[in-house]
Formats: structure tokens, sequence, C-alpha cells
């Protein structure tokens, strides 16, 4: 990574995501319907606004995404 | 199997959201096995009981995925990554037995259980990670900031919005602002754990950290940065 990049990353980090976004509570409430209109090929962002914006702006919000997509579109759950 | 407090999120409707338009959500008939989940988890006896057994394997096999996930970025952890399943499952499924009256069909039982054994193993993992850790103290993020700066031959814009953010932190945010912005966009510690030592919530903190960002763009657009719009307010 660059300086440049990583100057970027740091900006983009403490200023978060442009125009409004949900909360951590609505996200958490909408997740699983994103996700499932995510892999139907809904445009799911169109149906939650907001919802991506945060994602952007809160890391653990989007960790959860990353790991719900993942785990449904899979389905490769461990055997126990 | 051990009782533990429900995940720190709280259901807030949507329209209560200001600067954000949601869609009218449709109408949906619910799926045959989502249908049957709940019937039998609010059912009575013998059927109930399999159910939650098998929904609490569910959740176990869901909270095993998350720390799978994240067993790699946190190797001391290897020896309690299963443990940290077991407790993120026995949660997940107290909370989704106590709201079963909020699922609302827009997607599969499975999809909307799995986000809580999700939630409760990431929030586990992140927390036990930081153990015993200090949280980063402000001036370290003064030299994050001063790191990222950039070569003299590079755009003195830039170099000029890293220095009026700097400022803008000292200058425009309330102490906790200041602290909050800091630790989670600066320094990264995790919101779940800054959350747990401020004795708060992720939802209160990330309120807080939205403020700070909105303030922060407030000055920087007053000190002619272009730094976009503004910020709409979290509720």
């Amino acid at each position: 990574m660059t300086e440049q990049d990583e100057s970027e990353r740091v900006v983009a980090r403490v200023l978060g995501p442009e125009g409004p976004e949900v909360s951590c509570e609505t996200c958490f409430e909408e997740l699983d319907r994103y996700v499932e209109l995510e892999l139907a090929g809904v445009d799911a962002d169109a149906a939650i606004p907001g919802l991506r914006a945060h994602l952007e702006g809160c890391p653990a919000c989007h960790d959860d995404h990353e790991s719900l997509l993942s785990l449904v579109a899979s389905d490769a759950l461990p055997a126990e | 199997m051990s009782v533990r407090a429900a995940p720190m999120v709280r259901r807030v409707e949507p329209s209560s959201q200001p600067g954000v338009t949601h869609a009218p959500e449709p109408t949906r008939a619910l799926d045959a096995d989502s249908r049957r989940w709940l019937e039998e988890l609010r059912g009575e006896g013998v059927v109930r009981d399999e159910a939650v057994a098998r929904l609490h394997e569910l959740l176990l096999r869901a909270a095993r995925f998350e720390t799978g996930r994240r067993k790699a970025s946190h190797p001391h952890l290897r020896g309690d990554i299963d443990e940290i399943a077991q407790e993120a499952a026995d949660d997940a499924l107290l909370s989704v037995l106590s709201r079963l009256d909020d699922f609302r069909g827009l997607s599969r039982f499975t999809t909307w259980a799995y986000k809580f054994a999700l939630y409760q193993a990431s929030v586990k993992v992140r927390r036990r990670a930081w153990q015993g850790r200090e949280i980063p103290v402000e001036d370290e993020a003064w030299s994050v900031l001063s790191s990222a700066g950039l070569e003299p031959d590079q755009e003195a814009e830039q170099s000029e919005l890293l220095a009026a953010i700097q400022t803008g932190i000292a200058q425009a945010l309330t102490p906790h602002q200041r602290r909050v912005l800091v630790a989670l966009a600066l320094n990264g510690v995790p919101i779940d754990v800054l959350a747990e030592r401020l004795q708060t919530t992720r939802g209160a903190l990330y309120k807080s950290l939205h403020d700070a960002r909105r303030k922060l763009r407030a000055y920087l657009a007053d000190a002619g940065h272009a730094v976009g719009e503004p910020l709409e307010e979290v509720s």
C-alpha cells in the first residue's frame, strides 16, 4: 500500500461514509433480509436505504454482514 | 447451558431513522420450513424440546462457522475457540427464543437465527482478544495521522486535509467524541470492546462516532475542504 492509499484510508476511516446511514440496531434488524436480497440478485440497497453506508462506516457490522453472507451463501457449516 | 444476557441490540423501527427512507416492507408468506420452526418452538412438551435442541445445534454450527473465520487472525485464542462458540450458541438461543415475535418472515427463519449466533460469536472473539489489553491512548493516534502524511512531492491538498482533520479532532469535538473517534477510527479498537470498557452499547457508541464524524465534516467544510455532504443524524 502506498502512502497515498494509506492516507486516503485514514481519511475514510475518520470521516466515515457520506450520506444517510442506519444505526447499528437497524442494521442488525435488517441484516438477514438484506443478505437474502443480495443473494437473490435483488437491489438490496434500494430496498433498505442507508444500510450499505452503515456497513462502510461500522467495521463490526461490516464483519457481521460478511459472515452472514458467507454462511448463507455457502451453507457449508462445519460438521459437529 | 449458561444463562447470559441477550445481545446488546434493541429493536429500532426503520421509520425512526431521520434522513433514511425505507421502502415499504414486502408482504411475504412464510416458507414451509420457517413456519414449522415457529410452530414447533411455540409448541409444548417433546415437540418444543426437540425443536429447541435442533435450534441450539443450528446456532452452534453458525457460531463455529464464525469462530473458524476469526481464529486465523487470533492464534492466541485457539484453545478458547470452542468454548467461545458454545457460549455464543447458548446466548444466541436465549435471544432467539425471547424474540420469536420479532421474526417478520422477511427472510428464512434460519437466516434470521444465524445472525444472533454470528453476532454473539464475533463479539466474544473480539472481547476475548482484547482481554487485559489497554485501550490505546490518544497520543498514539496523532502518530497514525502523521505517518499517513505524504511525501513532499505529493499533493499538498491531502496534507492540508490531514492537518485540518488533526486540528478539527482537537478543537471541534467534545472529549467523549474525541476519545471515541480516535479509539475506533484511528486506533482500531473494536466497537464492542470499547462499549464494554465504557459500559455502553455498540449502538450508543456508534451514535457518538457518527456525531463526531458529522462535526468534523462540518469543521472541515467551514475550513474550505471538500468533504462531501454533511451527514444525516443517526438516532
